[in-house]
């Protein structure tokens, strides 16, 4: 048998995140509150960092499901981490068009910066380093996502900056990492230069 | 080339102010009272009109779509749902679109639930979007504030509530009946159709599944007229479409273009051009991992439209083009899709969850050239019988790269093989 020892006695919702569960069962129209399940599993990580079985018996009750179906879920989709992760989850995309625009350097760079290899923690249980499927900012590659924020256009070295900045404690801007704007062309654009709105920048 | 003013996606790059005050300067929620009052049939009326085909991918004419949903309302309540599962690889518009044009997609959301009964959205949002998600919440609580939505939206005597749903990384949930599965509370597995969803959708219901972009232009194209819409692009493909330029070019991006914009043309204006010049150009992949790749020739003449590219055995998808020059490994490339496809099997059909596997596994030993001969045409095969025979598309996605491969690049593995066959002897 695999080995759950860090899976605890039990689980509760700290009151704001309570709060917050029940305005996601609102939502959805009475009688399906299985709905919330996705939603409640989330809340359950971002107070735990991952989902245990106590948490999955603990939403089970709370959207009148059998636990085996919150399982089922809990299982199914991979943003749902069953074991306990570092407080960094660095997520690296190697699909097909971040790998055109190097994520074996991306990926090269960021085991050498953590020492671990995909799917470890690091000792002091700071990061998780996971390799992940397309994550959608494809024309933004290479790419990785820490925790909720996306990191974009990396380099090797650009990869080691970020990371190394999360290791002294900072939190990097998010985003492109070459200076571009957005999915915008590097070096300006190509369209939408004509048009002037009131209102004024972002 | 398309001119700015006939651009629907005004901040696609996030130059201005995506919140309401920005949107309306650009013009989102101008007389969506007058829209509403022409009423539901002119709205469908004039969307068939416009000749707009869905954005997720498969094209099907959006105005027709939504007039399969009952005219009246029974005891069964109707619903919107807008598809922004987001993930076919190469695909990254509807994030562009969330994040800083975020009112154009409530205000079509209002629209589209006007237009087919419908009091209630949901917004099925991939998981890993947090930002994404939260600048359309945001949205949706200052379209609130505003009385833009809500009860009585835009004073047209219609309530519509729209509600933010965030997945968790399941990419077969992009399919619209997984994405109804997922919506209720269970695993993203694709149901058996018929029944569809405009008769039998979310909790049972009559249910329209739509891509974010169809209903992010749906306001414009209700307020300049089907007439302006179908002038643009081509016949039978009409319009604008954003399209994602990712890999072997000098500055990816994602672009607004005509449809039927060529490709070349495309790759050229907007994204800088082929790395090392257009002759450097191996393979193109024009809509979106699951279409078929098209050679350089294919590439010097094709326009970038649903029926261009069928005619090329290929297709437009979701207009994100991955292009890829010759310092590609091609064979690794499409390794690596089919690795995708087997990791985002959702199980269900014995063809898909055992074929991806099989084709993922064979795959990799084509990349080495570790195989025979004959196991090319095996491959072959084994795409076939996965092709076609499963409940919903992933099995066929799976199936086509492969199937573009050896048409196109039959002679790289075979020379893989051989010369792997003539180490082996020669050691």
């Amino acid at each position: 048998m695999s080995n759950h020892s860090y899976e605890p006695e039990s689980f509760a919702f700290t009151p704001e995140y309570l709060e917050k569960a029940k305005a996601f069962i609102a939502k959805y129209p009475a009688g399906r509150q299985q709905s919330a399940v996705m939603p409640l599993l989330d809340l359950a990580q971002r107070q735990e960092g991952w989902v245990s079985r106590a948490a999955m018996e603990v939403i089970a009750e709370m959207l009148d499901m059998a636990p085996i179906r919150v399982e089922e879920v809990a299982t199914f989709y991979t943003m749902y981490n069953r074991k306990p992760v570092g407080t960094f989850h660095v997520q690296v995309c190697t699909n097909l068009p971040c790998m055109l625009r190097g994520s074996d350097d991306v990926v090269a760079a960021a085991k050498a910066t953590l020492g671990v290899e995909f799917g470890d923690m690091t000792g002091d249980g700071k990061f998780t380093l996971s390799e992940v499927e397309c994550l959608g900012a494809c024309v933004n590659a290479p790419m990785m996502q820490i925790n909720d924020d996306y990191y974009e256009d990396l380099t090797a070295e650009s990869t080691k900056a970020v990371l190394e900045a999360f290791k002294r404690g900072e939190t990097p801007k998010p985003g492109p990492q070459n200076g571009r704007q957005f999915s915008c062309p590097a070096g300006g654009p190509t369209a939408l230069t004509e048009l002037k709105f009131e209102g004024g920048k972002a | 080339m398309l001119r700015d003013s006939d651009r629907i996606f005004t901040n696609l790059y996030g130059f201005h102010d995506w919140h309401l005050k920005g949107a309306m300067a650009r013009g989102d929620w101008n007389g969506t009272k007058d829209i509403l009052a022409k009423g539901r049939d002119w709205i469908i009326e004039e969307m068939k009109n416009s000749g707009l085909r869905g954005r997720g991918g498969a094209g099907f004419p959006t105005g027709v779509k939504w007039s399969f949903m009952p005219k009246t309302e029974g005891p069964r309540p109707h619903y919107l749902v807008i598809n922004a599962d987001e993930g076919e690889p190469g695909t990254c518009k509807d994030r562009e679109m969330m994040r800083f044009d975020p009112h154009k997609l409530i205000e079509g959301a209002l629209i589209a639930c006007f237009a087919i009964g419908a009091h209630a959205a949901y917004i099925y949002i991939r998981g890993e979007f947090v930002r994404e998600a939260e600048h359309l919440n945001i949205a949706i609580d200052e379209a609130r504030a505003a009385g833009l939505l809500g009860p009585n939206a835009c004073g047209s005597g219609w309530d519509c509530e729209v509600y933010v749903h965030r997945g968790a990384g399941a990419y077969i949930c992009g399919e619209e009946s997984a994405l109804i599965e997922s919506l209720e509370g269970k695993k993203g597995q694709p149901r058996l159709k018929p029944p569809f969803p405009a008769g039998v959708g979310l909790y049972g219901c009559p249910t329209t599944v739509n891509n974010v972009e169809s209903i992010a232009v749906a306001p414009t194209i209700l307020r300049r007229g089907a007439a302006w819409f179908a002038g643009l692009g081509k016949p039978n493909n009409t319009g604008t479409k954003v399209f994602c330029i990712s890999g072997h070019v000098n500055t990816p991006c994602n672009v607004e273009e005509e449809m039927g914009i060529p490709l070349k043309e495309l790759i050229e204006k907007h994204a800088g051009g082929v790395r090392g010049g257009w002759d450097n150009l191996l393979a193109v992949i024009p809509g979106g991992s699951s279409v078929p790749m098209l050679t350089k020739q294919q590439c010097e003449e094709v326009t970038m439209d649903f029926d261009a590219l069928r005619a090329m055995r290929s297709g437009l998808g979701t207009a994100a083009v991955m292009v890829m020059d010759k310092s590609t490994d091609l064979v690794r490339a499409i390794h690596r899709l089919s690795r995708f496809y087997w990791h985002e099997s959702c199980g269900q059909c014995t063809p898909c969850r055992e074929g991806t596997g099989w084709m993922s596994r064979m795959m990799g030993r084509m990349v080495t050239g570790d195989a025979e001969l004959s196991e090319i045409d095996l491959l072959e095969e084994i795409s076939r019988q996965i092709e076609g025979h499963t409940i919903c598309a992933l099995g066929d996605a799976a199936a086509w790269p492969i199937q573009g491969l050896i048409r196109a690049f039959r002679p790289e593995m075979e020379r893989r093989i051989l010369d792997r066959q003539a180490k082996t002897q020669a050691a």
